[in-house]
């Protein structure tokens, strides 16, 4: 295989996983599970 | 022993932290010395230790790695603690990494004077150096990602994405720019050569810039604002994306650095396009930090520590998109090699890196002292004004300066000549670096401020070691 096509394709794979991580993270049913993400630093309150 | 492993190390997190205070002074005070030698260049007593061309590599390496790398280390040691549920993964090897990185600076300290130097910038260090830096490294990655295999909760919250990503990062920059061929102790030559070396040159500094001073930092964002602030961040999933779109671009942008150099010019082209790409993750990524804050912005009214931390969020958002805007050619012909860029690295490094850790670690410090707040609460809003009036004196400067010299150095006669000669445009500079050595003497002076403000803590607290909470609290 030509290394051009070689590059192209790694640029459009990378765009690609984006687009998918993107789609990842604002899935509607993932939106709970990162709320109590967002809440890890809390949950040692009390300690200094 | 079981006491041990049911607390935190903050140990070495106490010694990073104050180490970070003192490399500051250090740091910024060589700084104000070479500013004033640009204005009185006899400043420098025909010794050749102390001409501007020694002390200023000494200076960026003092700011950058010694007082934002420390900052770094202390930040993500407790971090990565503190949201892992898990103590660190070696002490002795934590140990290590303290003490490795303080000889490092040291040696950093006597060689550059002495005119020891690769000559790369942000990677002036000779190779004896070199190695040391990347056994502290290794360490480090271990230490960080150890402890983050051990954590007792399930999932990895997004400020260690952002450590561990400049950890990484910083690795394989630092190893793959600094390959050389020794030529005796304190001698090497690079081994690339060309346009190939200032490539790999600037793509390793402006991924320094991209993972050192940006992913490292992020991290402390996404950590010690909703601490401070009392509440979770804005979006989460904003903070994934945020993640990615950075990791994805900034790889890219280093050949901005090389425009209407011998580059070719295809290379040059797709930096400056990445780099305009990234104004959208750094903006995301700002306005994440900033609305945080949404509902209660109240609390900026009264809380120094918020200040800190919301000002350097907005002089990241201004120095990224300022950033994009001179990686356009026809912009970066006017600003290339003039004051301008020094504005730009200023308005980030002071404004962005300097502030959000001077907020991390006047919540940090209190803490690791067993008390509640700094000694001085009022001497924190002190801080915080003398730094923020000399970043905006010191970036004005610049920008006025910067602006002047690229349009002095391209004006042109009729006849095709050119209109000023090279001492014209430094001649006209002289009174901006009077100002710029004003803005930053004041910023030096609120790191004094913060300095006595850090002793008298210490010195009336105890060294208090937190305890991991128990398993059945942790994060299902």
């Amino acid at each position: 295989m030509d290394l051009n096509l070689i590059r192209s394709l790694l640029g459009v794979i990378a765009f690609a996983s984006f687009l998918g991580i993107a789609w990842w993270a604002y899935a509607p049913s993932r939106r709970e599970r990162f709320e109590r993400d967002a809440m890890l630093p809390f949950e040692d309150d009390g300690a200094p | 022993m079981p006491e041990i492993q049911n607390t935190y190390n903050y140990k070495v997190v106490r010694q990073f932290a104050v180490m970070t205070v003192v490399w500051g002074v250090v740091g910024m005070l060589v700084g104000v010395i070479i500013a004033a030698q640009l204005l009185w260049p006899q400043l420098n007593f025909d010794i050749p230790w102390l001409t501007y061309g020694r002390l200023r590599p000494l200076h960026t390496n003092a700011v950058i790695f010694a007082f934002g790398g420390s900052a770094l280390f202390t930040t993500s040691y407790y971090v990565v603690q503190r949201t892992c549920h898990a103590r660190l993964f070696s002490d002795g090897l934590a140990a290590f990494t303290f003490w490795g990185w303080q000889l490092v600076i040291v040696a950093a300290a006597i060689t550059l004077p002495l005119g020891i130097t690769t000559s790369k910038e942000y990677a002036e260090l000779e190779w004896p150096i070199d190695i040391l830096i990347a056994l502290v490294w290794v360490a480090y990655a271990v230490v960080f990602f150890g402890t983050v295999f051990k954590r007792r909760v399930s999932h990895i919250y997004v400020a260690n994405w952002f450590f561990g990503a400049f950890i990484l990062t910083v690795a394989i920059l630092h190893i793959a720019n600094s390959a050389a061929v020794p030529a005796g102790l304190w001698k090497s030559y690079s081994a690339y050569a060309g346009a190939q070396d200032a490539m790999v040159q600037w793509w390793y500094a402006h991924n320094a810039v991209g993972f050192f001073l940006t992913a490292g930092f992020l991290g402390m964002m996404y950590y010690f604002i909703p601490k401070q602030a009392g509440r979770p961040i804005y979006s989460y999933r904003l903070s994934v994306v945020h993640f990615w779109a950075l990791i994805f671009t900034y790889m890219w942008a280093g050949p901005h650095h090389l425009h209407y150099t011998a580059l070719p010019d295809w290379a040059q082209s797709i930096g400056m396009i990445f780099s305009l790409v990234l104004l959208a993750p750094s903006w995301g990524g700002m306005i994440n930090g900033i609305m945080t804050l949404s509902g209660a912005w109240h609390k900026l009214r009264t809380d120094p520590i918020l200040k800190f931390m919301v000002v350097s969020l907005s002089f990241y958002g201004m120095s990224t998109f300022e950033g994009p805007m001179m990686s356009i050619k026809t912009v970066n012909a006017l600003s290339h090699y003039t004051d301008w860029t020094i504005g730009h690295v200023h308005s980030g490094a002071l404004g962005w890196v300097g502030l959000v850790s001077m907020g991390s670690l006047y919540y940090l410090i209190p803490r690791l002292s067993g008390r509640t707040e700094m000694h001085s609460v009022p001497a924190i809003n002190l801080h915080f004004w003398i730094a923020t009036i000399g970043i905006v004196l010191y970036i004005a400067a610049m920008w006025i300066a910067g602006v002047m010299q690229g349009l002095m150095w391209r004006a042109v006669g009729e006849d095709g000549t050119l209109t000023y000669t090279f001492v014209e445009s430094v001649k006209a500079t002289y009174p901006f670096y009077a100002v710029r050595l004003l803005g930053g003497l004041l910023y030096f002076s609120g790191m004094l401020v913060m300095a006595w403000n850090t002793w008298k803590t210490v010195a009336g607290g105890q060294p208090a070691d937190a305890s991991i909470p128990a398993p059945a609290m942790a994060h299902a």
